[in-house]
């Protein structure tokens, strides 16, 4: 555990960066990929993973510091995010890439909504309409895209740090 | 009388024979025969050459094939090498072009002092149209300093630490700037939205605003130097039972597209908030 703990520190800093150095500058009308999210999404999906909590605190905490978003919005959106993925672990784990498009989707969508409620609390004038159709729509369906290669990378990463766990 | 030796005889007739033979090639008669025999002797090296350096071919043509492919490699990995100096190069002369138009622009208007800085990454949030750019408190930014590049007005300093800065562009939702349209000589208030795109509010319904007209920024507010460019009007809304017109805004500045930046570290923002009437 102390491992993946460790470890979580260079791959989601790496992932910060590629996020914003390169994957914030993709656009799908005015959706991006959320890497972040991806990552975690996957790791919380891996059975054998212990410390998915660990880096959904560190993930938001992260973002948090980087974007202009208030910190407590990344932090509480991966925390969902990872607990919906620890829960669908537990009911759905036979097909892990469903739980992944599934989690991707609805991780998308909490933290659109999550994002776009709070700036509109803070008077930030968004449309609610053009934000899903412009944003949250296009973020889920490029997320959707990248989820798989994604999950694979996170699997072979777990399958790794945990090689006991995958012979068992 | 002398008898002639036999050997002699030999001898006369061989000379005689060789006489006649020059006399004769000489006259021409023995061409057709030349030409057969040197034909011949032609055809028989061109044949056993041609073999030999089959064979020679044939021994030696592994090796050369394992060597060409060697140099095949070799030229190839020199073509790589220098396709990849090319589009650096080409990148460092994109660079040197708009540094060299960052410094123009930073001659020419000498009232403002500024720190150059690269864009590294932009807000993860979609929702957001923010820059961070790799100069910060080290570099002596404060949240509030202008950002330009040499087209015109990019945003504003929202956020510092050591080495790194976060800008909030003017086209970002929650951006709203005093501006100034040139021609009309009236202000307005710039703002972005959603979708990255810019329009004017606020203004006048006496203005008479045309497409085309430039805009500047006022000055107003405390916010922004006065004077810094920002964009033209594409086309504007009026309508009598309203209070302002609205104009949309092509800006000058491709905000997707930005790399370098000027930070404006002479100014010093004005927070006017608590002047603001609460009631």
């Amino acid at each position: 555990m102390r491992m993946a703990i460790l470890l979580s520190v260079p791959v989601l800093g790496i992932t910060l960066v590629l996020q914003t150095a390169i994957a914030g500058r993709i656009h799908l009308l005015s959706g991006t990929f959320d890497l972040i999210l991806l990552v975690l999404a996957a790791w919380a999906l891996q059975e054998q993973v212990k410390a998915a909590w660990v880096w959904a605190v560190l993930g938001g905490l992260m973002v948090g510091i980087v974007s202009g978003l208030p910190w407590y919005v990344s932090l509480f959106g991966y925390l969902v995010v990872v607990g919906v993925g620890r829960l669908l672990t537990r009911r759905v784990w036979q097909a892990p890439l469903l739980a992944m498009f599934s989690i991707t989707f609805m991780g998308s969508l909490i933290m659109g909504t999550l994002s776009l409620m709070i700036l509109r609390f803070f008077g930030d004038p968004l449309p609610m309409g053009e934000s899903y159709s412009l944003v949250i729509l296009p973020s889920i369906l490029l997320n959707l895209l990248a989820s798989i290669p994604v999950f694979w990378i996170v699997r072979d990463m777990a399958r790794r740090l945990y090689p006991a766990a995958v012979e068992a | 009388m002398k008898k002639i030796s036999p050997r002699t005889l030999q001898t006369a007739i061989i000379v005689l024979v060789a006489v006649g033979v020059v006399v004769l090639a000489l006259g021409g008669y023995f061409q057709t025969a030349s030409s057969w025999f040197g034909g011949l002797i032609v055809d028989s090296q061109t044949w056993i050459s041609n073999r030999y350096l089959a064979m020679v071919d044939f021994l030696t043509f592994p090796r050369d094939l394992a060597s060409l492919r060697q140099r095949n490699a070799e030229l190839e990995a020199e073509v790589a090498r220098l396709q990849t100096q090319i589009i650096e190069l080409e990148q460092q002369v994109t660079e040197t072009e708009i540094l060299s138009a960052l410094v123009d622009f930073a001659r020419a208007n000498p009232e403002n002092t500024y720190k150059a800085a690269t864009v590294i990454g932009r807000d993860p949030s979609p929702f957001l149209n923010y820059v961070i750019i790799n100069i910060g408190a080290n570099d002596g930014i404060l949240p509030g300093m202008p950002v330009v590049t040499q087209q015109g007005l990019v945003g504003q300093v929202d956020a510092v630490v050591g080495e790194a800065a976060r800008v909030i562009m003017i086209n970002d939702p929650a951006s709203a700037v005093n501006v100034r349209l040139q021609k009309a000589n009236t202000e307005a208030m710039l703002v972005g939205s959603l979708t990255g795109d810019l329009s004017l509010d606020m203004i006048s319904q006496d203005a008479i605003i045309e497409p085309g007209d430039v805009i500047l920024t006022s000055g107003l507010g405390g916010g922004y130097p006065p004077n810094i460019l920002v964009g033209q009007v594409v086309s504007v809304r009026k309508l009598d039972y309203e209070l302002f017109q609205q104009a949309s805004v092509q800006p000058v500045v491709n905000f997707s597209q930005v790399q370098f930046v000027l930070v404006i570290t002479n100014f010093k923002p004005v927070d006017i908030k608590p002047l603001l009437p609460t009631r």
